[in-house]
């Protein structure tokens, strides 16, 4: 069975703009901030597949690309076999409630002069499928799926706690009974005792709905706790895929070892060694050749500056990694 | 080892015209010399209110009503304005939450560190301002000497949150309280960040108070720790001691809501929301969301101690054990 989604050469390049531009043609540096290069991955219908890096490594841009958000510079994205990235307009309005999104800040994702009902029905008359009445009922449906009272559906979100406005916006997402959805940080703005009831709902709703995720988050802990497979980026590029608990035990790329090693585990006794990188991030004006990680990582040698594609390891594991 | 700081029944109302909100209900605190503190709790649970209170920044109308606060033999709660301003800054230091729009954007950051040098240390604007590349080099900024001429915008998260780690440092402080300190930052600079802080502690002798809700963070660099809800403290100790055997309900509960990379675990929420602080329940506030909740529980809990490093503020924990011994 192919895959539900399939993301193959995804690139996305943001070109510089205005004074940056001009002094980027001065110095004969780049013109563009290459934010994705050459991502691919897929994802199988009611899997979820994490997303993990550090902030700027082109997550978010990813997810944006997959949404068509934004246009990708260069690559496919195919859903169900139909390539996302070369649809025009209004074929991607149709296509869009296949494809849906959840995103990290819960209040600013909401329409603040909307009523709960007027945004989860939104998508439903832009489908343009159901008449008035049958839009009630799957409205009244989604509430219940996301364990929201029927009797909020009057409310504007500042009358919801945080909470409940995700508890909205994830019923939005679902309501076009989609097959994909994307989840940006879904937990990331969540108080803790609000993020464990969010987790165990988007997971809840996977199994139930056989829906498919795309999960990003800097949050490693939850991504392990939903995602069946978990990809590493790293500067715009996938440095390492396997599945969650493997990259846990075996962790192949040194990128990810310094990532995992990085989070606090909440026990006293836990042996922690740190695998460190040396330095900070680099700009993405300025990302080394070869193996992006080459200046920071201990284990570097003179082959690193090879350029260094993402190959298979073992059935499932995949690293970009000279050395692994 | 001996109490640094000491706050007794410390308690914070601000008022409003529906009757005061009681954001800190007689929290007892005891950190000891060079010592790292963790306060940990939700959102609203008077963390920040607390750390606030012993720096005595408490705007009206917020008010300290009642408690004392005994910081290296002077109590904090009754002092002068004018006394305060000795300590606050130079005694006690402040690394606050947002690292960037804590620093002042039009002014270089060497200058902002020296400026604290200078109100407090006494010392002429060359002198302070070697100084100020002196920390910068001290909590890990590379180039310190570039650093100091560059703006707050100029700089990464993490390194902003090591200028404010400068910057508190300054004065060379006998207490260091963190409020936060690596939020939104990325779990790699968040856990470089953390392990500064210890081993600035370690090397200036200064205790720290860090304040947050992660209790991997509190497990990896805490000494003792404090957990809060809704303004009161559930429970304190050793940080091994309450992670191995923890006896408040609330503690468990949080232990068991959070997802771990170290172990597949079963997640289970905790039951209901913090309590509304403007006329909390009476007594234990976290009764309506306990599952061990008896009658009793509308009175306050005493603080009892379960070990010798091990306090705890509830009726059922306190029954159990008084039944185990």
């Amino acid at each position: 069975m192919p895959p539900l989604l399939e993301v193959s050469e995804l690139s996305k390049a943001f070109p510089l703009r205005g004074a940056t531009r001009m002094l980027a043609t001065f110095r004969g540096g780049p013109q563009a901030v290459q934010a994705v290069s050459d991502v691919s991955f897929n994802v199988a219908a009611g899997e979820t597949l994490g997303l993990i890096g550090e902030s700027g490594c082109g997550k978010s841009t990813v997810a944006r690309c997959i949404t068509r958000v934004i246009d990708p510079t260069s690559g496919t994205v195919l859903l169900n076999g139909q390539n996302i990235a070369a649809l025009d307009k209004t074929a991607m309005r149709r296509a869009r409630h296949d494809v849906q999104m959840v995103f990290q800040d819960p209040t600013a994702a909401l329409n603040p002069r909307l009523t709960v009902r007027r945004m989860v029905e939104e998508p439903l008359r832009l489908e343009g499928k159901l008449t008035s009445t049958q839009r009630r009922e799957r409205l009244f449906e989604v509430m219940d799926d996301v364990g929201l009272g029927r009797d909020l559906v009057d409310r504007y979100p500042h009358e919801m706690s945080g909470g409940q406005r995700q508890r909205v916006n994830i019923a939005r997402a679902i309501a076009t009974h989609p097959r994909f959805v994307v989840l940006d940080e879904p937990t990331s703005a969540l108080d803790v005792s609000l993020r464990s009831r969010i987790i165990l709902l988007l997971e809840h709703l996977r199994k139930r709905l056989g829906l498919a995720y795309l999960f990003i988050s800097h949050d490693i802990a939850t991504v392990k706790y939903l995602a069946q497979r978990i990809a590493v980026m790293y500067l715009g590029r996938i440095v390492e895929e396997a599945p969650g608990a493997e990259l846990f035990a075996r962790p192949a790329h040194p990128y990810t070892r310094a990532l995992l090693s990085a989070v606090p585990v909440p026990d006293p006794d836990a042996a922690t060694e740190r695998f460190p990188l040396s330095g900070e991030i680099p700009s993405p004006l300025a990302i080394p050749t070869g193996c992006a990680l080459r200046g920071r990582c201990p284990l570097a040698q003179p082959i690193c500056a090879e350029p260094v594609p993402l190959r298979d390891i073992a059935p499932g594991r995949k690293v970009a990694c000279h050395l692994a | 080892m001996t109490a640094l700081l000491e706050t007794e029944a410390l308690t914070v109302h601000f008022a409003t015209s529906d009757g005061p909100v009681e954001a800190v209900d007689g929290a007892d605190l005891t950190v000891r010399t060079g010592e790292v503190f963790g306060l940990v709790g939700e959102s609203g649970s008077g963390k920040s209110v607390t750390a606030m209170a012993i720096m005595r920044l408490i705007q009206p109308p917020g008010r300290i009503v009642k408690g004392s606060i005994r910081f290296a033999g002077i109590d904090l709660a009754t002092l002068s304005e004018k006394a305060m301003r000795d300590v606050r800054g130079s005694r006690i230091a402040l690394v606050p939450q947002s690292p960037r729009t804590s620093l002042n954007p039009v002014m270089s950051v060497g200058k902002q560190i020296s400026r604290v040098i200078s109100v407090h240390g006494g010392l002429g604007w060359r002198a302070s301002g070697a100084r100020a590349i002196e920390l910068l080099a001290m909590v890990g900024v590379p180039d310190p000497a570039h650093r100091a001429k560059q703006y707050a915008h100029q700089l990464s998260g993490g390194t902003c949150q090591r200028v404010m780690i400068a910057m508190a440092l300054a004065t060379s402080p006998q207490l260091l309280i963190a409020d936060e300190p690596t939020t939104g930052l990325d779990v790699s600079i968040a856990s470089r960040i953390i392990e500064l802080l210890r081993d600035l502690g370690k090397r200036t002798g200064a205790a720290i108070i860090l304040i947050t809700h992660d209790l991997g963070t509190v497990a990896q660099s805490c000494d003792r720790f404090a957990v809060m809800h809704a303004g009161q403290i559930v429970e304190s100790g050793d940080t091994r001691c309450l992670f191995r055997a923890p006896a408040h309900p609330y503690t468990h509960a949080l232990l068991r809501s959070i997802p771990r990379v170290d172990a597949d675990v079963v997640l289970q929420p905790i039951a209901g929301s913090v309590p509304a602080l403007l006329h909390p329940p009476a007594g234990c506030r976290y009764q309506r969301r306990c599952e061990l909740a008896m009658p009793v529980c509308c009175e306050k809990p005493r603080r009892t101690s379960v070990s010798v490093s091990h306090d705890v503020a509830c009726f059922a924990a306190e029954k159990k054990y008084a039944a185990a011994s």
